[in-house]
Formats: C-alpha cells, structure tokens, sequence
C-alpha cells in the first residue's frame, strides 16, 4: 500500500527522550512511501498524569488531537508511542457513549466529528505496508544479530481497545525482525512489565522488573533487545546502569524496531540514530557481523559438499548406466 | 376487551412446541422480563405454520406476527423449519403487494434453552412493532405508503 | 359443548402478578364456559379432585386449566379429566406462568394476557375431537451410544434385565475418559481395577453385542421402533482373526504415532492396541501414520501377523439394528486449552493437561508409572497445578464450572507426593468446590497431610527460565503476587461436550445447549428423558460430572428405558395427520414432504389418493401445510383449530 498518508502525532517523548524513535520512523515511513502530515498545532494526548486524575479531561485532549487533525482533513492518525495510541483509541471509544461524548464536548467546545480512527506505526508497517515490502527495501541485512523483540504492555492490550495481534503472544515484531534478516529468540517476557511511570513513584521497580526483563534476554544470548515504546526504552536502555548496580553483570544495548529498520534499509548515521541510546550498540553490530562471517564460511561449506556429492552420485551413475549397458549387450 | 389501550400493541407468535415454546419456557424459568404484548400460539412444528395463518393475523388486525421455529438442522422432526425457511420467505416477498407493511412480520430461530436470546427477540421485535404504530389502513398508515410508492 | 375454566393460582407463582379470580371471571362470558373457577394448585391432589369433581356436578365436556406451561403439566391434567370420564383430548391449557405471570410485574396488563390466553384455549376446545390412541408392537432392543463409565452401567443394566443391548463406542477399546485415569477420588481407588471388570463383563454378557471402532451413521424411526445405520470403521485388522498377540505393534517400524489413548505423552506406533486390558484387545492400523498407505512399502505388520489378520483394503461396513429405545452416553473432551498464549499456548513441552499427568502416573502408561518432564525426562520436584483452566472464564467462552477438576487435582497432589517423597505441589485455586461423600474431608488431608500449598488466586503468566518454568500468579488471601519455580506445570483443563457431539444430536432429533451438551427432558424432574420419546441420556453429554453420578445415571437410564421396553405394546400419539378422501386429489405433494415417509399413495376406485400410515406418522404437521386443498389435516391441529385461536385473538 504506497503512497498512504496519515496524520502524524509523534507524542511528548518524541520531541524528547525518544529522538531517535522519531527520526527513524520519519525516515522509515519515508522510505516505505508512507506520507506523514504533521498534525498541526497538537497537545499532549491526555495519557499517565491526565488519565488517572480526570478521565473526561484525559479524554478531551485526545479529541482536541483529532480535531486538529480534521481541521487539516486529516482522520487517519499514527502515532509510534504505544501509550499516546492507547489513550487516543480509549477517548474514541469511551465517546461512543452520548453521555461521555457530551462531557467532551462541555470542555472541548466543538464536537468530535464520526470516522477517526488511529494505529501505531508497528501496525501499519507490519499490516498496512505488508512485511513483503520490508523484505524488498532490506540492503543491510541483519544476519547474525540475536534480538529479543519486547512489546511492553500496551501495544497489544487491552485486547478489545488494541485488536492488534495476539494479546499475550504477539508475532509482528518478531516477524518484522525475520524480515530484516535478523534472528529472533523466543522470549517469553515479551509483554511483561517494565515497571511503566512506577519507577517515577516507587523508585525500585524499576531495577526489579526491568531487571528481570534484561536478565532474560541475556541468558537467552541475545545481542539486543528491540523494543517499540518510548517508556519501556528509557526504563530498560537509561535506567540500565542503575539495574547493573543490582546484579545484572553486562550491559545490552536497547534500540527501537524503527533504528534497525533504518539500518537495514542502508539509511544513514544521522536516521538510525544508534548514537543518541545510552547502552552502545557497536559491540553487537560486531559480534553481528562475525558471526555473520561464520555463518557465510558454513554455508559455502555445506553447498561446496553437496557439490561434491553430487558429483560423486553422477559419477556412479554415469558408471552403473554403463554397466548396465555393458550387460545387457552381453 | 383486548389488549391494553394505549399501552399494548396486537402481537401474535406463532411457536414450534420443541424449541421455540421450550425457550419462551426456560425464559419464564429464568424471570427474563419481556413486554405483555405477545400471545403465543403453540404449533408442533414451524413447518406446520400455513403462511395464511400469518395473513388472515395481520388482516384481521394483528399488529406484527412473529414466528420461531428449531435452529436449521436442528429441527425436532428433521427438516419441518426448512419448510418453514422457505414459506415465510416468500410470505415476506409478498406482504407489500397486499398493503402490509414488512416489517409487521418476522421468523427466527430460538432453541429450547435459549432463553435470554427469546427475551432479545421478544423485546426487539415488540419495541420494533411500536415505533411503526397500530396497523391500520388509514390514509397515511406506513401500509398504504409502501403501496402508494410502489405504485409509482 | 359445555366447558369448565380453571385459573390456577401456583401459590404465588401466578397469583403475585396475575388476578386469578378476576381472569376467571372474565372466563365465564366466553362462549360455551359452563363453570370457572380459580384454584390454589390445580395439579395438586385437592386441585385434581375439584376439577373431576367440578366436571361430574356440571356435566362438563371440556376443561381448561390456566396455569403453568403445557410441556410440563398437559400430561398430569389429560389424566385427570380421563379419571373423569373425558376424552382426554377434550383438555386444552394456557400457559399463564411462564408466559405470563413471571415475564412481568404489570397486574392489570398480565390479568388481561392471561384471559386473553384462556379465551384462545376455549376457541380451540371448542373444536378438539375426542382421539383414540392405537398400538404398536415395540423392538426390545436398546441402544448405547458411547463405551464409557455411564454407557456401560447402562449397558450392563439394560442386558442383566434381561433386555438385548446394542452398544456403539467410537474408539478401538470401550472404557472412555476413566480407563485413562490412574486412580479414582476421593478412595484413590484404582480406577482400571474396578472399571476393568465392568469392561470384561460388557463384552462376555451374552445379551450385549458391541460395535467398538464404530459410530453411528443415520437414525430413523420412532419410539419403539428406530433403524440405525452403524457405521463400523476399517480397521485393517481382521478382527474375528486378530487375536490381540500385539506381535504386531511390536514390528510396526513407524514409532512416531500420535498415541490418542495416552494424549499424546508419548508416541506409539502406527498399528496399535489402545491399552492392555482394551476391550475389545483387537489391533487397529491408524492410517494417516502407516508406512503401508503413506508409501505403498512395508507390510510388516501383515508379515508378522500368526492368524494373517491384516487386510489393507478393507473397507468401512455398514450394520443395519432394530432398536426400541437410545441411550446417549458420549461423555466430554477437555476444551483446547491452547488458547492460553499466557500459559504458553502449547509451545513449553512442561506445561501439561491433567489427562496427560494422569497418564504418566498410571503404571500402564507410556512412563511406566513414573512422572517424568517430558523434556528432559527429568524427576520434578516441585509441581504446580492451574486450575480452572477453561473452566468458570468468561473470557474464553467458558463460564460453567467442570465440575470434577477440584477434586481430581487434590487427588493428583497426593499422587504426586506418593511418587515422589520430597517433592513439593502447589495448587492455584479459584475456589475448592468438593460437595460431595467424603470430598471435603479428602482436600482437606491433602493440604494437612500431603501439605500441598493451596495459593487462591490465577496464574497470570508461565514462563520458561533455564530449566524451570517461572508460574507468576496471584495469592489473593495474602494480596501478594507470587513466583515459583516449578519443574512441572499441569493444567486442570475444563471440560466440553464430546466432539461430535452435536451431529448426534441432530441425527437423534435431541436438544443441545450452546456448549454442545444435551438437553434432559426437565432439569430437576426429568433428568434422564429427553423430549424425543425413546431417547435417554447418561454421563457427562448432559452435563458434566463424575464418575460416581456418571454410574448413577448410567443405571437411571437403563431404568428408564426398562420402563419403556418392558411393554409389548406401546400407544401411538393420536395427534397425527388424517386424510379426508373427498377433499384429496392426489396430487402427491405430502407424500414429498413428509420426513418420515408415513404418507403412501392408495388407489381408490381407479382415483389416486394419500393415506396416512398411522404408526409412522409423527405428527409434525408439514403435510398439512403443503395440501392445497386442505385435505390433510393434523388431528388436535387443525387449521381451523389454530384458526380459531388466531381469531379469539383478533375478533375481539
């Protein structure tokens, strides 16, 4: 599906903490022919802080967003943070209710319009773009990293707001990770908890479940963890020295899905954007390419010995053809 | 006396005993509320209903009809409501041509236990019944405008 | 015509909504009504005994009663105006309970639906006619459908009244879910030890035959008199030849059979003998698993075989049986618990069903006895059990109760202990349901004494770390969350209907709910009876239970059906079609539509003419329907019958 276009809100962390989230999906977005119209003049979603006080508030910033996005004749809206999709796709459907939808409207002093709808970047490229085209545009292909995909909480539950893959086994970064030539580990704690906003109040969460998380993937021998949620980064890529100070004895480097596209898609430095992540990824890009070398010297062996054997069967063939000619002239 | 003025509608059923009436049954059981409308003949089979029978309901006055039989394929006398199916169909087909107003009659399936599902038909169809009103041939009845629209 | 109104009260059931007195009053103006009265409980003895007495001081000749719904009570009323001296069709009902009086709380509305109701009862009294029933000679001969606990209690039942029993199982040995289980709650009784027996006595009884490997293929006919088509599947084994020697499962070189009877704990091969005490102990090929149909080459088996039982063409046969009556008993499956991306959806080979575990605890099970993890084969340590997996979930779809999973896990947690002296079990709950002799006393030892831990609350997550398996739940007693690290995970699978088993029920003409499981004819008085005469149910394919409730109703069933088959005559329902020769021009459209082909074309004076045969008639009306000339009416429902309740509907 070229040339779709979406209104895009990039989300607070995205002018922040998640910059290299943000180039990269641009850069991404751009290269898979998807146009992103900037929605103009945008607020802040109504997620963590609004939501838990006031869910009518929360819920009008949200509409405020759409609004400014049918001002520009925008209705489809991206978003790449899973938690801005979350609350942006609750507002839609808590204003189903003529009450709610009402109250809305009291604060926003215009109603939302029908037919909005909004999707996270990880599902308009996986379902939209078609993992097919991923594939086509690969010029770096990632052979030899061992990731662990983490979806985090949201990105798939609840199951009824999200409807996008599989609530407690989700498949499309794993498979978008295949399609870039990596090799993905069955992780299991692919939608755990990080510990989320906990680690603002209850400062040892944090270490505890992101902790667990990292542990993990580094028995499981894995060279990164890939992740899609600006939150579930920072908890699990800044705080990541502050968990090293609890036991965990290496470090991992944690980029978004969106980087590893970006490299894989031969874009530049500047788009991948690998150097603005805390943990360094140039360890596991080498530990990558070595082993992509051996894996190059195995096949050229296995293919150099089928050869072999090929030979040697045509040889007895071309022998017992001869024979069995010879035998039946005799 | 009739039904209630002002308050109730002229609502006929006609039930197959095995399913349907079993599921009106278990929704008494069960205490789902339903509105007092309805009056339920008892048929032993959906097949057995003559579509005339739904006919001379509405023409006699009735203000919808509404049928229910065995779910397909699970017919007490194997293949009665597959009769019944292809009856009421047709009836449907027929009713503007004779001034009725469709939508004045509907057939569905409600099995012996389900009994919350026969509260949702009772309740639908008796609410649907009231927004098209009493069933009458005055000038502007819904009836005669179908009539009039398929005239011209 | 004189008729007499009854306007029951139920109590309160109806008089709570419903203005009895006022209905029967209204009840007197209606035409023909010669007496109306309201009554406190019509269908109790004094009820009774005032309708008999009211019918001989009025010289009545038709009565109504007002009051629950016909399927419940037509039977008891037509009874009592025939103890009278009526024609026990001259009886018609209005159903002012279910319909009425609990649907709604209106008084006046529901007083005037009930006298509504008895006016259409008194127009169609009006018209009935006085019907004989005739009689029909019954096949004393039962059927069982399903080999399990329930089936054979039946069985054995039914042939020690000396009745002949035709038993259809559609598995290669009979024995069901509970010849899987290795003990039996809450005695930890050996469960093939005391149902063995009861299987060797099935095949030795001189009245049962049985059809293992078989199912059943089409039902026809009527109570006392169904034909049914058995379907008796290849086997590929001769098995009036096999001698059950096992030779050839020792042969067969394809060892990577799904082994069905041991849920997969371990693989079998492609020819096989379920279990060793099998009834019957035959040898049956599994064809998708064979060399021999898979690449044409092998034939070991056939090679081996002392008797040369083995036959690669064999084809399904079919059996044509008479029978009088059916006993349903197809048992249940566990739902498929994969659904469960939380629990691993099926990708940890230590997460097990608790069939799975049963198996491995059984001494004659793929483990010999001893619990292994099937991934590393492994001696656990530490066990956990989940239960209510698929059980009381509204999630996915299942919000009914299994029923046995309580007790069955306690009995397991023992097990496991036995096995192995220092392990540790621990038991996620909802909550312990064990109602039943001795079933409290039993959960209560295994945490006392066996000191299983008992954690309420679910598991949210189980996943795989080294060796172990992390199980992350809830202890919702000490609201805490907790972990543990457990070698083995066995899952309580709730239980569903059997598969298959709606197909049966359409081919028996029976009800079944949207889980796929039977309907009995009443949940609390007709347990056992369904609403198709002649058909029975037994076991968990009504409702799931176990094994002692299983047996029990097992022996009901075969009581019913004793009750029934007992007679050498059986009255035929009156209620059928009847043709009036005048009016019928034998144009043969009844003949067509009739499903029981009880219409047949008769020549009268040179003239084509339909002709009902009267016991195969079933009286579902569609003939009557499809006259065009009218001719063919349904006796008790007749157009002008339904006719004239239409009209008391709408004429006033």
């Amino acid at each position: 599906m070229s040339g779709a276009a979406f209104g895009y809100f990039p989300g607070c962390s995205g002018l922040g903490t998640s910059l290299e989230y943000e180039r990269s999906t641009r850069a991404v977005c751009r290269e898979l022919g998807l146009t992103l119209w900037d929605i103009p003049d945008w607020n802040c979603c109504g997620s963590t802080p609004a939501h838990t006080v006031d869910p009518v508030l929360s819920a009008a910033l949200s509409a405020r967003v759409f609004a400014q996005g049918a001002r520009a004749g925008i209705r489809d809206v991206l978003t790449p943070c899973p938690s801005c999709l979350s609350n942006l796709r609750n507002a839609l459907e808590h204003m189903e209710d003529e009450l709610f939808a009402a109250r809305v409207e009291a604060l926003t002093e215009r109603p939302l319009e029908a037919g909005h709808s909004v999707k996270s970047v990880l599902q308009v490229i996986v379902e939209d773009v078609g993992l097919d085209k991923v594939k086509e545009r690969v010029r770096r292909p990632l052979t030899g990293l061992k990731t662990v995909p983490y979806y985090g909480c949201l990105m798939t539950r609840p199951e009824k707001i999200m409807r996008f893959d599989d609530p407690e086994n989700p498949q499309s970064m794993d498979l978008l990770l295949q399609a870039l030539g990596a090799q993905v580990l069955p992780f299991p704690l692919k939608v755990d908890c990080c510990g989320g906003s906990l680690g603002i109040p209850v400062r040892d969460s944090v270490p505890r479940l992101a902790g667990r998380i990292l542990e993990l993937a580094g028995e499981l021998g894995a060279d990164m963890v890939v992740v899609a949620c600006p939150l579930c980064q920072m908890n699990l890529d800044l705080r990541q020295g502050q968990i090293r100070t609890r036991g965990l004895d290496y470090t991992i480097p944690v980029p978004y899905f969106t980087q590893l596209m970006a490299y894989a898609f031969g874009l530049g430095d500047e788009e991948a954007a690998f150097k603005l992540l805390a943990e360094d990824v140039a360890p596991a890009f080498s530990c990558m390419r070595r082993r992509a070398e051996e894996i190059k010297a195995e096949e050229a062996r296995v293919a150099a010995l089928a050869a072999q054997k090929a030979a040697a069967r045509a040889g007895r063939g071309a022998q017992s053809r001869a024979n069995g000619a010879a035998g039946g002239e005799a | 006396m009739s039904v209630l003025k002002e308050k109730e509608l002229r609502v006929i059923g006609f039930l197959c005993n095995w399913c349907s009436y079993g599921g009106a049954d278990t929704a008494g059981v069960g205490r789902f509320a339903q509105p007092t409308d309805l009056r339920i003949v008892r048929v032993p089979c959906s097949g057995r209903i003559n579509p005339l029978f739904v006919l001379k309901a509405l023409l006699g006055g009735a203000d919808g009809v509404l049928v229910s039989g065995c779910h397909p394929r699970d017919c007490h006398y194997a293949e009665g409501n597959f009769y019944a199916r292809r009856r009421l169909e047709v009836l449907k087909g027929f009713l503007p041509v004779l001034g009725i107003d469709p939508r004045r009659f509907e057939y569905t399936w409600v099995s012996a236990s389900e009994g919350q599902r026969w509260q949702h038909v009772v309740t639908t169809f008796t609410a649907n019944i009231h927004a098209l009103g009493p069933a009458s041939f005055s000038p502007d009845a819904p009836e005669l405008e179908i009539l009039n629209a398929a005239a011209r | 015509m004189r008729i007499g109104v009854f306007i029951c009260h139920c109590g309160s059931n109806i008089a709570g909504t419903v203005d009895c007195a006022a209905v029967a009053s209204k009840a007197r103006a209606y035409p023909d009504v010669a007496y109306s009265t309201d009554i406190m409980y019509a269908c109790a003895e004094p009820g009774q005994d005032a309708i008999i007495a009211a019918i001989k001081e009025h010289l009545l000749t038709g009565v109504v009663v007002a009051s629950c719904t016909p399927r419940m009570h037509e039977p008891t009323f037509r009874k009592t105006v025939e103890r009278a001296g009526l024609n026990r069709y001259m009886f018609e009902m209005a159903n002012i309970r279910e319909h009425v009086s609990w649907i709604g709380k209106d008084i006046e509305a529901n007083t005037n639906k009930a006298a509504e109701l008895v006016r259409m009862a008194v127009s169609k009294l009006r018209l009935n006619r006085e019907l004989k029933p005739k009689s029909f000679p019954v096949t004393k001969r039962l059927l069982v459908v399903g080999g399990g606990v329930a089936g054979i209690q039946a069985a054995l039942d039914a042939a020690d009244a000396g009745l002949e029993v035709i038993m259809v199982e559609k598995q290669p040995t009979i024995g069901g879910k509970m010849a899987k289980l290795d003990k039996t709650f809450p005695t930890v009784d050996c469960s093939s030890c005391i149902l063995g027996p009861r299987m060797v006595d099935v095949a030795q009884h001189p009245n049962i035959t049985l059809y293992a490997y078989s199912e059943v293929d089409s039902i026809s006919g009527y109570v006392g008199n169904f034909d049914v088509k058995i379907r008796k599947k290849a086997s590929y084994v001769d098995w009036s030849k096999c001698t059950g020697c096992g030779l050839c499962t020792e042969k067969c070189p394809s060892k990577k059979s799904y082994d069905r009877f041991n849920e997969g704990v371990g693989p079998t091969t492609a020819i096989i003998i379920p279990f060793p005490q099998a009834i019957p102990k035959k040898a049956s090929i599994e064809r998708e698993y064979c060399r021999q149909f898979n690449t044409g080459k092998c034939g070991v088996c056939a090679k081996v075989c002392p008797t040369g039982a083995i036959d690669y063409g064999m084809q399904d046969e079919f059996i044509d049986a008479k029978v009088g009556g059916i006993v349903a008993a197809t048992g249940y499956d566990l739902m498929d618990w994969t659904v469960y991306q939380e629990y691993g959806g099926g990708r940890y080979p230590d997460v097990v069903t608790s069939l799975q575990y049963e198996r491995m605890l059984s001494a004659s099970g793929p483990t010999g006895g001893h619990i292994k993890r099937p991934s590393d084969g492994e001696e656990p340590k530490d066990v956990v059990f989940i239960q209510c997996v698929g059980s009381r979930d509204v999630s996915v779809g299942r919000p009914y109760c299994s029923g046995f999973c309580c007790m069955y896990t306690a009995k397991q947690a023992i097990l496991t202990k036995d096995h192995i002296p220092d392990s540790r079990s621990y038991v996620f709950y909802m909550d312990i349901r064990s109602p039943g002799k001795g079933y409290d006393e039993f959960t209560r030892r295994v945490q006392e004494e066996y000191q299983a831990r008992y954690i309420r609350g679910r598991v949210s997550m189980v996943y795989p770390k080294g060796k172990k398996l992390i199980v992350r739940g809830a202890d919702t007693l000490m609201g805490a969350q907790v972990e543990i690290e457990a070698d083995l995970v066995v899952l309580a699978v709730g239980a569903e209907a059997a598969e298959g088993a709606p197909h049966l029920a359409e081919k028996l003409r029976i009800s079944y709910d949207s889980y796929g499981f039977f309907m009995e004819g009443h949940p609390k008085l007709r347990p056992v009876e369904t609403n198709t005469a002649g058909v029975f149910l037994a076991g968990a394919c009504q409702g799931l239970k176990d094994i002692p409730s299983s047996v029990a109703q097992g022996s009901a069933a075969a009581a019913k059906a004793l009750a029934l088959l007992s007679r050498d005559m059986l009255d035929s329902d009156p209620q059928i079609a009847s043709v009036n020769l005048n009016r019928c021009v034998g144009c043969r459209k009844c003949i067509e539509v009739c499903p029981f082909k009880a219409i047949q074309e008769i020549d009268l004076r040179g003239q084509p003419k339909a002709e009902v045969i009267e016991t195969v008639c079933q009286g579902c009306g569609l003939c009557n329907a499809t006259c065009p000339q009218g001719a063919i009416q349904l006796s008790h429902f007749t157009d002008n019958q339904l006719l004239a309740e239409v009209e008391a509907l709408c004429r006033f």
